[in-house]
């Protein structure tokens, strides 16, 4: 098991490296610099600012002293776009509000779809399996720009009980919408695995012993139909967090809540290279540590899997 | 997604080969939302391909008479021939709608296809040939998935440009890569297996076993992860639409138009947003339930 | 001071305030309308703003938030009009090249320092310095400063910028040529002075909440990227007295559909109105819906450079094109905002300009299609052998509606076939002033309220010039206009000239349309055409 975990983080290092590299590349051939405004700016500023920000430099010269600054001084660097900020300090503002109602949306999804699934699996073939079906079809495929927009108009501009945007240090308030909007496809995912992993768990051998024994029904999945239930849910959600966390554009957009998906649109529409390659570490970063907790919250619940 | 197809079936190489199909067939018509939705989706693609020729205009062409005038006298109806009404820039929306149907179907099909063939191949090749060159490129796959695509493609079509093949790209080369995973699994438990072995016996080249014996084996599942990948495809696209990353005007998508619907919401044309909503939804609900429908149909073990 | 004692600080003379002019509070000085309890404004901006840092701000959004956080020489005032701001006046030498400013003593930061010349002598060298590298030094050349250009191109020491402080309450500015609207140009962001002390102790942290010391009629007091900005009332500040609104508050929203639904959910007291919404919007909510015209004109240019497409050099396909678009529908359909119709480049909004009577403007739409069919048929195009082209534009919902009507004017008028191509804002520019495209749409808003600021984007060298437009009377026209009394039949001519010649297709002129709480509209300054409002000269009404 440990040498298991050791492996993987030896991996992720050279992930985290090809992935700061490529993003590199892709910034460093993109047309249209940072600098760039309506107005044509005379070349001895331009001159001026390339020396600034060191991109005068050459390219494996300006790469090696991103690199050893990311990996020894965990520096990210200054904002091209805005100068009396550093990118550490945009992760520092944006990620908090991102986390903080993406892993909201992650237990409201795991928690709401859980149920709904088991309840539909129970009653197979019935009118909750049938219910529990449509609406988790229909939260899938409603997209989230189309669900921000209704929302806003039935709780802010209808009903006048939530605000319709901003974050406002996280107050209860500002993280509803955002949280719904986000969690439900997930959500919706969530209840579609747990539902068809139920169906087969019950059909098992053990748990038609279990019935067979005479056990009552709550007992045997709370028990035992349960766990084994959760394991493709558990699978799933390293990847849905992540996506959670990187799906915030839409939210962060629709609700202006600040997080870091409106910063890395906004840095990738305004070439803001140092804060793009910022907030694509992070979540590479992040993608990584979610795959691997996940493995092993895994292992940890399946006693079969060895390493 | 792609767990569901993880724990699909790992005996079919072990029913014999004609019968798996026939009794899949059986069992998927037996399945009457499957059913539903292979209809559907059948109706849709016709909607695409045939509905243009039901249109009274180009779904380029701007009447001008009723830009800004939508409200009131874009409304749909069958005597102006505008039957979904017009949109905001005062073009025929039926004949946008059947656009954006043709557009979000391919990219779905495509991008679901270029993953699948890539994928299926990548997969099949490591797990064939095992050892070292199955753990470098497994290992590439791992890598790979680490990488916050999303994240890629926009900056890819932020940087060079929108167009519809960049937009393919982006979406295979995110979606082939569970693809890769799932294959590869496939094919270890399918390459101990006699017929292969008794091809491996006789000389059989490898990149011909690979294809002749492997990758036909490999069908069922890829059949039933494409069929969930289209959806999740055309989601996708939607997404970069809202962004404004999509589709080029005057070419149009489902995604898009929803997009223009919803600015619109407010404002008293309701329609702009329903009817592309609509077609949206159901051809999302009629590809899961298919995609449902044929892994329940080739997965012998849920009965 | 500590950030606990400047709060601290900042109460107690709120308090006082408050206290001495309960009376005094509920009416205004000047009008006498009867003011609202609150005088608290929320307006929404689209994107966070460049920086809060006059000598590098770059956007409107923040030239609007350093407008109220420190004050330049000059201010303007509800109608455009130079009004004094930390200058009390100023002299001008009878060359025009030397500007003499006499600075009030009595204008404060908000640490209580006395603002004096120095300053602006520290804070001018400092925009124009090699070492701040700001995107906008641009600015100092254009104000034609002795040595401006060495200085940035660090060729020069900061010291040799024409620009000195000859005690703490004069300021003597020598200019390299003379400049009519010199004095309009210190109204400007740029412009602005710095706090020494502040910037030098906290380098480009300066700006922060806490850190900053300014001279404005407001404080910042909270900023939360991409989220709000929050600035509230300088009691230091030389004209306190008179300042009404207490807190100003900028919410960044990028979506203006969500930007509108909070605007009438009562969140925001300002916000733009979406393309095409302002009709329903005025019918709704007639108070509230306003419209106002401003310094900025929109057009197609077309791309004139060698290499380009073959057909768009010859002047009769550029003016067809430019014939067949009907501008009525555009701004009466598609925008539906109080636009106008435009024929000429320049707005009739601009200061002392007489919009010239074009022979363009004054047919009808079927006289243009008309012509421009002829003038097609001429230039040797027709249905067997149409003209092919492309329209690119920046990625919005409103340059796509206008490019998707242009090139469908074009397409049922003249047959013409436009592929349409949106770009990302940073691509666009590299494609444009590339000259990589064929025709591409642009906008242009006045720097100073003169005809000039835009006609010059018509001279051969100008750096503005993205159609690459070379006329050899069009320069010599304008040289002339800057140093003539009447230049009026001047621009009149180049006007002419750009109608005949057709560079450019002048598509309409803005407007401001807003949705804005009814209790502020009144004190809205809708005549300054330049947009350049300060929060102290705002106020809400009580109802």
């Amino acid at each position: 098991m440990y040498s298991y975990i050791v492996r993987r983080l030896a991996v992720a290092i050279p992930t985290i490296l090809i992935l700061i590299v490529l993003s590199f590349f892709l910034m460093y051939l993109a047309p249209g610099g940072p600098f760039n405004s309506e107005r044509p700016i005379p070349p001895e500023v331009m001159a001026n600012i390339e020396a600034k920000y060191g991109l005068d430099q050459p390219m494996w010269k300006q790469m090696l002293d991103y690199v050893t600054g990311v990996v020894f001084r965990f520096d990210f660097g200054p904002s091209f776009q805005y100068t009396d900020r550093t990118v550490n300090e945009v992760i520092a503002q944006g990620f908090p509000v991102t986390l903080t109602y993406g892993l909201w949306s992650a237990l409201f999804a795991v928690v709401v779809g859980v149920a709904l699934g088991v309840a539909a699996a129970i009653k197979h073939n019935t009118a909750v399996d049938y219910t529990a079906v449509g609406i988790s079809i229909g939260a899938q495929a409603l997209p989230n720009f189309v669900m921000a927009p209704i929302l806003l108009l039935i709780f802010t501009l209808g009903l006048g009980w939530l605000p319709g945007g901003g974050w406002n240090g996280g107050q209860w308030n500002y993280v509803i919408m955002p949280v719904i909007a986000l969690s439900t496809s997930y959500m919706a995912s969530i209840a579609r695995i747990t539902r068809s992993s139920m169906l087969e768990v019950l059909n098992s051998n053990f748990i038609r012993t279990a019935k067979a024994k005479g056990l009552p029904m709550r007992r045997v999945i709370l028990r035992h139909a349960l766990k084994p239930t959760l394991l493709p849910v558990i699978s799933y959600l390293g990847p849905a967090v992540v996506g959670m966390i990187t799906g915030s554009v839409v939210v962060d957009i629709a609700f202006s809540t600040g997080g870091i998906g409106q910063f890395f649109v906004n840095s990738a529409f305004n070439r803001d290279y140092s804060v793009i390659m910022g907030i694509t570490i992070l979540v590479g970063v992040l993608t990584i540590t979610f795959n691997l907790l996940v493995d092993i919250l895994y292992a940890w619940i399946d006693p079969k899997i060895r390493y | 997604m792609s767990m569901q197809t993880d724990t699909a079936p790992a005996q079919m190489g072990e029913i014999q080969g004609r019968s798996l199909w026939a009794d899949a067939r059986t069992r998927f018509f037996r399945n009457k939302a499957a059913v539903a939705g292979l209809i559907v989706l059948i109706l849709v693609s016709l909607f695409a391909i045939f509905g243009g020729y039901f249109a009274k205009f180009e779904p380029d062409y701007v009447d001008f008479s009723l830009m800004g005038a939508q409200a009131y006298r874009g409304v749909p109806s069958i005597e102006t021939g505008h039957y979904f009404g017009v949109d905001i820039d005062g073009r025929d929306l039926y004949a946008r709608t059947v656009q954006g149907t043709r557009i979000s179907l391919l990219v779905g099909i495509v991008g679901a296809m270029v993953a699948v063939i890539v994928g299926t191949l990548y997969g099949a090749l490591a797990g064939y040939v095992g050892g070292r060159t199955d753990g470098i490129m497994m290992r590439t796959v791992d890598i790979l998935m680490s990488i916050p695509f999303m994240f890629v493609l926009i900056l890819m079509l932020v940087i060079f440009g929108r167009s519809i093949f960049m937009l393919f790209l982006g979406i295979g080369l995110i979606s082939w890569l569970s693809m890769a995973r799932i294959a590869r699994g496939q094919t270890l438990s399918i390459k101990n297996k006699e017929f292969v072995e008794a091809a491996v016996a006789i000389g059989v080249p490898r990149m011909t076993i690979i294809l002749r014996h492997i990758v036909p084996n490999l069908l069922g599942i890829v059949i039933v992860y494409a069929t969930l990948l289209v959806p999740e495809m055309i989601i996708f696209e939607s997404f970069i639409s809202y962004l404004g990353l999509g589709i080029q005007e005057p070419n149009t998508s489902l995604g898009a138009l929803i997009n223009g619907g919803t600015e619109q919401m407010n404002n008293g044309t309701l329609w702009m947003l329903f009817f592309p909503l609509f077609f949206f939804l159901i051809t999302l609900f009629a590809f899961f339930f298919v995609g449902d429908g044929l892994r329940d149909a080739l997965d012998p073990k849920d009965r | 001071m500590s950030i606990k004692m400047t709060l601290k600080a900042s109460t107690a003379a709120l308090l006082v305030l408050t206290g001495g002019m309960a009376y005094a509070q509920a009416t205004h000085p000047v009008t006498g309308e009867a003011l609202a309890d609150v005088q608290e404004f929320t307006y929404r901006v689209l994107d966070e703003h460049s920086s809060t840092d006059p000598g590098l701000v770059e956007d409107v959004s923040g030239s609007e938030i350093i407008r109220d956080l420190f004050e330049g020489l000059m201010n303007q005032d509800a109608d455009g009009n130079l009004v004094p701001g930390v200058a009390t006046g100023y002299t001008v030498s009878d060359d025009k090249m030397t500007y003499t400013f006499s600075l009030r003593d009595d204008a404060k930061w908000s640490n209580g320092d006395p603002v004096t010349a120095n300053d602006f002598v520290y804070a001018w060298r400092r925009a124009a310095s090699p070492e701040l590298a700001s995107p906008y030094s641009w600015y100092m050349s254009l104000m034609s400063i002795e040595n401006v250009d060495a200085v940035i191109g660090g060729e020069a020491p900061l010291e040799d910028l024409g620009v000195e402080a000859t005690d703490d309450h004069t300021l003597v500015v020598h200019l390299s040529q003379p400049l009519p609207y010199f004095a309009q140009m210190v109204t400007h962001s740029t412009t602005f002075p710095v706090h020494q002390a502040t910037v030098e102790a906290h380098g480009t942290e300066w700006t922060k909440p806490g850190n900053i010391v300014s001279n404005g009629a407001y404080v910042l007091t909270e900023h939360v990227p991409q989220e709000r900005s929050v600035r509230e009332r300088n009691p230091m500040y030389w004209d306190n007295d008179n300042t009404i609104i207490e807190k100003v508050t900028a919410l960044v929203i990028n979506d203006e559909n969500n930007a509108l639904t909070r605007f009438l959910a009562g969140e925001l007291d300002r916000t733009e109105v979406p393309a095409g919404q302002f009709p329903r919007l005025q019918e709704e909510h007639p108070n509230e819906a306003i419209s106002f015209p401003s310094l900025c004109s929109y057009y197609y240019m077309f791309n004139l450079r060698d290499g380009a497409p073959e057909a768009l050099q010859d002047p009769r396909v550029r003016k067809a094109l430019s014939l067949a678009i009907n501008r009525d529908v555009i701004v009466d359909n598609v925008l539906a905002g109080g636009q106008t119709a435009a024929y000429t480049f320049t707005p009739g909004a601009t200061a002392s300009f007489t919009v010239p009577d074009v022979p363009t403007a004054s047919m009808t739409q079927d006289e243009r299609n008309a012509m421009a069919q002829e003038l097609m048929a001429e230039a040797g195009y027709g249905p067997d052998n149409p003209l092919s082209t492309s329209i690119v534009y920046n990625t919005s919902d409103a340059h796509r509606s206008i490019a998707v009507a242009v090139s469908q004017m074009w397409k049922q008028t003249l047959g013409v076939e436009a592929e349409l191509a949106n770009m990302e804002w940073q691509t666009f520019l590299e494609a444009r002033s590339n000259g990589d495209f064929q025709i591409a749409r642009g906008g242009w808003c006045g720097d100073y309220n003169e005809a000039s600021t835009f006609l010059d984007l018509m001279q051969s060298e100008s750096g503005y010039n993205d159609s690459k437009f070379v006329s050899a009377e069009v320069d010599s026209l304008l040289a002339e206009a800057k140093t003539s009394d009447d230049p009026n039949p001047l621009y009149t001519r180049v006007e002419e000239i750009i109608d005949a010649e057709a560079p450019i297709a002048p598509i309409y002129h803005y407007a401001n349309v807003y949705m804005m709480d009814e209790n502020l509209v009144g004190s809205w300054p809708v005549q300054n055409v330049q947009q350049n409002w300060y929060s102290k000269d705002l106020y809400f009404t009580a109802n």
